[in-house]
């Protein structure tokens, strides 16, 4: 066969066919790979919800759990502290939960189920620091009490709120939780009787 | 008949010829090394290449002696490294001497990379060799950054959970690939395992390779020099560039001058200061990881953060990602964004002279800036210094083609 006998469009159609059924072939088997990196089943099943008790939490006081792997903080606020929550309106992102950072029942002025307990993923929602608790009110600096993260510098509310002008976007995640009774929370399920 | 036929029966040459006829053993240590030729006026600037390769060496070997005695995993990690820092014998030292290779690496890789902005050693032909040294660096940062997790410290542990977090930021595919980042849905026993992996397979052969195509591409169209102007133009009868020396024995000899002394240097921090104050290993990462409380201050090792200032110079999430990024990225364009007529510094006029001596300054600063906590008039500083940081290379192309430029020389020429 000479040069002049090919057919170059068959040669071409044939390349391309070969390199389109390789790429697709590659893709295909470049998936049990990818998913192999996703949580394992394993991961999946530790991610169980956990009990929380609530009767020896002090008012004021917050305990810190983990769920996920992931920190969880329970504060039990006080009468004062769930009444200066209003004062900071102004300054805040999104005082009214308005995104979708928390389940439906949590999306209300105190972003709980119960005004008494906050119940908040312990993780910046800028870069995921943990966010030291400053309850203190210091009406010289306007500040009512809430959270400080020490990496960054972002600042929430005692209802995990996010304030204006820090790198955090958004308010703290709320994750999903139920009262079992009214002394035990279940944090990571908010379905179905227990 | 072939060449092998032909020599049948006929043993000549000894065993070298014999691999020769085999393999081209003798050609390649010529073509690389014998009768490599290199600028014969080369200062100390140009040693750090060969410094990369002795730290890479030192890295490596260290680092496969630390995994035999090291546990990927979350319960037994940090007590491992207590363990061959106690009870090994020697363990210490091969232990100090990884961490301190870490930051020297980071040390030895910024030298060389300023190195080719005082002597335009990325302007063409050599652009190609600067985007694969630009692809050593990032793999090298991402090697650092797995290597920091392993211990399982503190700051090991949320270092990682800001850096990998960062990758949240990332708008729609975000949260999924943070969580294919960490194989779980926080900072696990998982993510350490993969990281292991990361840290010892794939980005140390991915960095071998990178460095040995680095060489290649050098050694096609050869190394820079202080002046930066090309030898090749002027050859002697031979072939051989006039202004060229053989890379071994004139630069070898040379270079070893250079790797004892850091080898001096070197020593000296592994055995006196091993976590020098707290830079290249953090007080907080003598606490294990405590997934309950992020340490009050947290920033990266230092040779990571002039970026990380930039990324908390900026009051928002994305932006903060996006700037954060670019800045690691831009320095990639540098061969299209000089417009100098000349490579050498020594031929540049005041403006470029002066826009170096302010860079510098810049990333020194925000070194320090990003190992400061982010308030007030640190974060004022960090956003001065961004700006900076950017303009000097996004106004580039403007004033490195107005600069006025001297005369270059033919050939050449010794001066300090």
């Amino acid at each position: 066969m000479t040069e002049d006998d090919l057919d170059r469009n068959r040669r071409h159609f044939l390349t391309v066919a070969t390199v389109v059924t390789g790429a697709v072939g590659a893709g295909m088997v470049a998936i049990p790979f990818i998913s192999s990196l996703k949580p394992s089943a394993r991961a999946q099943a530790l991610g169980a919800p956990v009990e929380v008790p609530l009767s020896s939490i002090q008012p004021g006081e917050m305990v810190r759990v983990l769920w996920r792997g992931k920190l969880v903080f329970v504060l039990r606020r006080t009468k004062d502290m769930l009444s200066r929550l209003p004062l900071v309106d102004d300054e805040l992102r999104d005082p009214n939960s308005e995104v979708p950072q928390q389940p439906e029942y949590a999306a209300n002025e105190t972003r709980s189920i119960k005004p008494e307990w906050l119940v908040v993923e312990g993780s910046c929602t800028h870069l995921g620091c943990a966010p030291l608790q400053d309850f203190d009110v210091r009406p010289a600096e306007g500040w009512e009490g809430g959270f400080f993260c020490p990496c960054h510098g972002s600042k929430f509310d005692l209802a995990g709120r996010v304030f204006k002008g820090v790198p955090a976007p958004t308010n703290l995640r709320v994750p999903p939780y139920r009262f079992v009774r009214d002394d035990l929370i279940l944090i990571g399920q908010d379905t179905g009787v227990a | 008949m072939s060449r092998i036929e032909a020599e049948v029966g006929k043993p000549q040459g000894g065993l070298l010829k014999w691999i020769d006829d085999r393999f081209p053993l003798t050609e390649t240590l010529e073509y690389h090394v014998t009768k490599y030729y290199a600028s014969k006026n080369f200062n100390w600037w140009f040693v750090f290449g060969v410094l990369a390769m002795v730290v890479l060496v030192i890295q490596l070997v260290t680092g496969i002696f630390l995994t035999m005695n090291y546990k990927p995993a979350a319960a037994e990690a940090f007590a491992s490294v207590e363990y061959i820092m106690r009870d090994v014998e020697w363990g210490w030292l091969i232990r100090y001497m990884h961490s301190t290779g870490a930051s020297f690496f980071f040390i030895v890789v910024y030298l060389h990379m300023f190195r080719a902005m005082l002597y335009g050693s990325y302007k063409k032909p050599r652009e190609l060799i600067w985007l694969i040294g630009m692809m050593i660096f990032f793999v090298l940062m991402a090697e650092g950054f797995a290597g920091y997790l392993l211990p399982w410290g503190q700051m090991s542990y949320w270092g990682a959970q800001v850096i990998i977090s960062l990758f949240g930021a990332i708008p729609w595919v975000g949260d999924a690939l943070v969580e294919i980042i960490r194989g779980d849905y926080s900072i696990s026993d998982i993510t350490l395992n993969r990281f292991f992996a990361l840290h010892v397979i794939v980005l140390p052969l991915t960095l071998i390779g990178l460095v040995f195509v680095h060489i290649v591409a050098l050694h096609e169209v050869g190394s820079n020099n202080p002046d930066g102007i090309e030898i090749k133009k002027h050859k002697g009868p031979d072939g051989v560039p006039l202004d060229g020396v053989p890379f071994h024995p004139h630069h070898t000899s040379k270079d070893l001058v250079g790797i004892i002394v850091f080898l001096m240097i070197f020593s000296g921090v592994v055995f006196f200061a091993p976590d020098m104050g707290g830079m290249f290993l953090e007080h907080a990462n003598f606490e294990p990881a405590n997934m309950t409380a992020t340490p009050e201050h947290i920033a990266p090792v230092w040779y990571y953060t002039p970026y990380y200032a930039i990324l908390r110079a900026v009051p928002d999430k994305l932006w903060g990602f996006i700037l954060f990024a670019l800045a690691v990225v831009l320095p990639v364009f540098l061969p299209w964004l000089d417009r100098s007529r000349v490579r050498s510094i020594r031929y540049r006029g005041w403006i470029y002279k002066s826009a170096l001596t302010i860079f510098v300054i810049t990333f020194i600063s925000l070194g320090w800036l990003g190992l400061q906590p982010a308030t007030g008039t640190y974060v004022l500083l960090a956003r001065v210094f961004s700006v900076l940081y950017f303009a000097f290379f996004l106004l580039m192309p403007y004033y490195t083609a107005i600069d006025k430029t001297k005369p270059v020389p033919d050939r050449v020429v010794y001066h300090g």
